[in-house]
C-alpha cells in the first residue's frame, strides 16, 4: 500500500508513511478526491529534510473516519506538476509550498505569496508589491480597502474590480498577522511557552486552537485522558460556538442597520463569555485548556450555573430570533446575498460553516469525533442555498443545538480524580494529527518529533485557510454595498491564516 | 411594534451604572500581589512563559505577563492574582509590581502632557490599528463599546479614519508586514494624538517578545501614553485607563 490508514489523534512512526516518487504521489492524492465529496485534503505541507523538501499529505474520509497519510520528497531544482491544475483545493497548500520553499510548479494557476512569511524563500517579493490581478478597462474601476479598516478588526487587504456598483471580482490578500508562530513552537521549549501561543493563533477561538495543541501533545506522550479532561473541552468548545455566533449575530444586524438585534445579541454575548471567566478567570478561555492537566475542573457548582444562564440566555435569544427572521427589511438584505455554489463549495475544498451552507455534511465532530463527541448523537446543521440567509440560520440553529448539547452532559459531571498522572516524554520520530470542530470548522494541528522527541514541525490549519476563496467568490456579481455582510456572515480569521 | 416592545422590556437594564465601582464576576486574574514568604525563587522565576517574573526582589512586570495564573498556582502563598482590574498607567515602570506592593496601580497625572487633558477633556476619538493581535483584544475594545460597558457614555469612540482621530490604540506585537501601514496611519492623526498600547502583545510583545517576525521600532520614536495591561485586556481595564488619562 502506497499510503498509511490513521485516526484522529493518532501517533505513528515517520517510518511507516510510505515515501512515494511524486508521479504516484500525484495520483494517489488525486484519485482520492476526485469524485469523492465525502474527501477533502486537512493538511497539506512540506518540511526541510537535509537539502530536500519533504512533503506530507493528509486526506481525510468522513465516511470511513479515516484519514489516509502519504509523503513524497522533492527539491527545488525539479519542476513538478501542480495538483491545484486539476483540484483546485489544493491551491493555498500548494502556495504556501512554494512561499516558503521555493517548490517550482508548472501549471499552478494563481502562483502568488500566502503571507509573506519573515522565512520564506524569496525575499525580495514583499507584502508591499504583490501582484494583484487586474483587468484593463475604461469601463471598470478599482477599490482597495485595508489593510486597516474601518472598525476595530485585524488587517487585511481587499482589492474589488467592480463594474458600476457591482463586484466582478475581488482579491484577499492577507499576511499582515504574520507572527511566526510556527517557527516559536520549534523555539519555545517549554509545554507552557506553546500552550500560550496555541491561545494566541486566534484568539477568537482560543478553546479549539488549545484543544487541537493539548490533543496532539498528549497523543505523543501516549498520555491516557480521563473523562473529566474530555467533558470540560467539550463543553467549552460548544460554548465557544455559542459566544462567537450570538456575537456574529450581532454584527449581521450591525451591517444591515438593525438597531435593535445589534444590541440584543451583543449583550447577550456578554453572559456566555462571563461564565468563561467564572469558570477559569479569562473571558475567552485563556487558560483554561493544558495538555495533561484538568487545569480549572468543571463542578457540579458550574454546572448549576450554567443552566442557570443558559435558561435566561435561551429565552431572549429565541425571542430576538423570531423577531429578526420575520422582518422583510432584514430577510431582503440575507436572501440570495452572497451565494456560493455547491460546485464551488466542493472545487475549493470548503470546511465547517462554509461547507455546511450548502449540502456538504463536513463536521469534525460527527466524521472524526475527537473528546466525547461521539456519545453525543450530533447532527449537523445543514443548509442549501449557500447564501447570508444560510449562514445566519446556522448560527442560529447551531446555538440552540449547542445548548442542548451541554444541557445533557452536565447530567452527569464527571468526579474528578486527585490522583495526578504525569504527562510523559513525547514518542521519538512520530506523526501526530489533531483534528478539532472549532466554531468556524476543522481546525488541524500535526505535528513530527525528531530522534530526540524534540519538535521538528509543527504544523497549524485554521480553517479559514479553506474559506477565504468563499467569501471572493461569494461577493462576485453582489453590490460593493453588501460586502460588509457578507464579510461577517464568514466571520473568517486573519491571523489563525496568518499564523 | 409590541413584539419590539416586549423585546426592550425583556433586556431589563443592561448597563452597568458605576464602571470605576463595579464588581467583576469570577475568579478574574488582575493586579496581583507578592508575600514576603520565602519560596526557591529560581524555580519559580522559570515558570513563567513571557519571563515576567525577576528575582531579588521579586517581581512581575504586568507589561510582560500573560495572566496565566500558573505563578499563582504553583506557589499559592507567595503570589496571589486579585480582581483588581485598574491596571492602566501612563509610565511603563508602574507595572512592576514587587513583593510586599500593596496599592493600586496608578496612573500618574503630573506626568501627563497637558494638551491631553486640555484637548481631550470631554471628547476623545480613536483609531485603532492591529498589528498582529489575535482578535481577542479587539473583542474587548469592541465589548468596551457595547451595551454593558458603554463607553460612549463617556465621550470616548473609536472612528473610522485617522483624519477623524485624536489617537491610535495598537494591539498585537507588530509584526513587520503591519509596521509601515501602523506608521502611515499614525502620520495621517492630526496633531496632538496619543498612543495607548492595549494588551500584553503591545505593550511587550508578550509570548512574540523575540519573534523575527515582529517589527517593534515604531514604539521607539515616540512616548507612549498609556498602557493597558491583559491578556487580553479588559473592557474595564479599558474604560478605566482611559477615564483616568483623559477626565480633568
Amino acid at each position: 500500500m502506497n499510503y498509511t490508514i490513521i485516526h484522529n489523534n493518532q501517533t505513528i512512526d515517520i517510518a511507516t508513511i510510505p515515501q512515494l516518487e511524486y508521479d504516484v504521489f500525484f495520483d494517489l492524492n488525486s484519485n482520492f478526491i476526485l469524485d469523492h465529496s465525502e474527501r477533502h485534503c486537512v493538511n497539506y505541507f512540506g518540511y526541510k529534510v537535509e537539502n530536500d523538501i519533504k512533503l506530507i499529505c493528509c486526506i481525510a474520509d468522513d465516511d470511513t473516519h479515516e484519514i489516509f497519510v502519504s509523503s513524497c520528497l522533492v527539491n527545488n531544482t525539479n519542476d513538478y506538476h501542480s495538483f491545484s491544475a486539476k483540484l483546485l483545493c489544493f491551491e493555498k497548500f500548494e502556495r504556501e509550498i512554494h512561499e516558503n520553499f521555493g517548490i517550482k510548479y508548472l501549471n499552478h494557476p494563481w502562483l502568488k505569496p500566502v503571507r509573506y512569511a519573515f522565512n520564506r524563500f524569496d525575499k525580495t517579493k514583499t507584502i508591499a508589491n504583490y501582484p494583484f490581478f487586474s483587468i484593463d478597462s475604461e469601463e471598470l474601476h478599482e477599490v482597495g480597502v485595508g489593510p486597516i479598516h474601518a472598525g476595530i478588526i485585524e488587517p487585511g487587504h481587499f482589492r474589488f474590480i467592480c463594474n458600476g456598483e457591482q463586484i466582478l471580482h475581488l482579491e484577499i490578500q492577507l499576511g499582515y498577522q504574520h507572527r511566526g508562530i510556527e517557527d516559536l513552537f520549534l523555539k519555545k521549549k517549554k509545554l507552557l511557552q506553546r500552550s500560550t501561543l496555541a491561545e494566541n493563533i486566534a484568539g477568537d477561538t482560543t478553546v479549539g486552537h488549545t484543544t487541537a495543541f493539548a490533543n496532539i501533545t498528549e497523543s505523543l506522550c501516549g498520555f491516557q485522558k480521563p473523562r473529566e479532561i474530555e467533558f470540560g473541552r467539550t463543553i467549552a468548545l460548544e460554548l465557544e460556538r455559542i459566544a462567537v455566533h450570538t456575537g456574529d449575530l450581532s454584527g449581521i444586524c450591525t451591517d444591515i442597520a438593525y438597531q435593535l438585534g445589534s444590541s440584543v445579541f451583543g449583550r447577550l454575548r456578554t453572559p456566555i463569555i462571563n461564565f468563561l471567566q467564572e469558570w477559569c478567570g479569562n473571558r475567552l478561555g485563556k487558560g483554561l485548556i493544558r495538555p495533561g492537566v484538568n487545569q480549572f475542573p468543571f463542578t457540579p457548582e458550574l454546572a448549576k450555573r450554567i443552566i442557570e444562564i443558559l435558561d435566561s440566555f435561551e429565552h431572549d435569544f429565541v425571542e430576538m430570533n423570531k423577531e429578526l427572521f420575520k422582518l422583510p427589511s432584514a430577510l431582503s438584505r440575507f436572501e440570495r446575498t452572497g451565494v456560493v455554489s455547491k460546485e464551488d463549495i466542493l472545487n475549493i475544498g470548503a470546511v465547517g460553516m462554509v461547507a455546511r451552507m450548502n449540502y456538504l455534511n463536513r463536521d469534525i465532530r460527527v466524521s472524526h469525533p475527537n473528546s466525547i463527541y461521539s456519545e453525543l448523537n450530533h447532527e449537523p446543521i445543514i443548509k442549501h442555498h449557500g447564501d447570508v440567509y444560510s449562514r445566519v440560520q446556522i448560527r442560529r440553529q447551531e446555538v440552540i443545538q449547542s445548548i442542548k448539547h451541554i444541557r445533557k452532559l452536565v447530567e452527569n459531571v464527571p468526579e474528578i480524580s486527585k490522583e495526578k498522572v504525569g504527562l510523559g516524554k513525547p514518542k521519538t520520530n512520530s506523526f501526530t494529527i489533531s483534528l478539532v470542530e472549532g466554531w468556524r470548522g476543522e481546525i488541524c494541528h500535526c505535528a513530527i518529533t525528531d530522534s530526540n522527541g524534540e519538535l521538528v514541525i509543527y504544523k497549524i490549519k485554521d480553517p479559514s485557510f479553506h474559506n477565504w476563496l468563499a467569501l471572493a467568490l461569494a461577493v462576485r456579481n453582489n453590490e460593493i454595498s453588501d460586502f460588509p455582510i457578507n464579510n461577517k456572515s464568514f466571520n473568517l480569521s486573519y491571523c489563525g491564516h496568518d499564523l | 411594534m409590541l413584539d419590539n416592545l416586549k423585546i426592550l422590556y425583556h433586556q431589563g437594564k443592561q448597563f452597568i451604572p458605576n464602571v470605576q465601582t463595579a464588581k467583576v464576576p469570577g475568579i478574574f486574574r488582575g493586579r496581583p500581589i507578592i508575600s514576603s514568604e520565602k519560596v526557591n525563587e529560581v524555580e519559580l522565576v522559570e515558570i513563567c512563559p513571557t519571563n515576567a517574573i525577576t528575582a531579588n526582589p521579586l517581581a512581575i512586570d504586568l507589561g510582560k505577563c500573560t495572566f496565566c495564573g500558573e505563578c499563582a498556582k504553583c506557589f499559592p502563598n507567595k503570589i496571589q492574582f486579585t480582581t483588581d482590574y485598574k491596571l492602566a498607567t501612563n509610565l511603563r515602570e508602574n507595572l512592576i509590581v514587587k513583593e510586599g506592593d500593596q496599592n493600586a496601580i496608578q496612573i500618574n497625572q503630573d506626568k501627563i502632557r497637558n494638551e491631553i487633558k486640555n484637548f481631550f477633556g470631554n471628547s476623545l476619538k480613536l483609531r485603532q490599528v492591529c498589528a498582529g493581535g489575535d482578535n481577542s483584544c479587539e473583542w474587548e475594545l469592541n465589548a468596551a463599546n457595547n451595551v454593558q460597558f458603554d463607553m460612549g457614555r463617556f465621550g470616548i469612540e473609536f472612528v473610522a479614519s485617522p483624519r477623524h482621530a485624536d489617537g491610535i490604540v495598537i494591539t498585537g506585537p507588530i509584526t513587520e508586514n503591519m509596521a509601515e501601514p501602523l506608521q502611515i496611519c499614525y502620520d495621517a492623526i492630526p496633531n496632538p494624538k496619543i498612543i495607548v498600547l492595549a494588551s500584553t502583545d503591545a505593550i511587550s510583545g508578550g509570548i512574540f517578545e523575540n519573534s523575527p517576525a515582529v517589527d517593534r521600532s515604531f514604539l521607539n520614536k515616540y512616548p507612549i501614553d498609556l498602557y493597558l495591561p491583559g491578556n487580553p485586556v479588559h473592557p474595564l481595564t479599558i474604560i478605566n485607563g482611559l477615564l483616568g488619562l483623559t477626565k480633568r
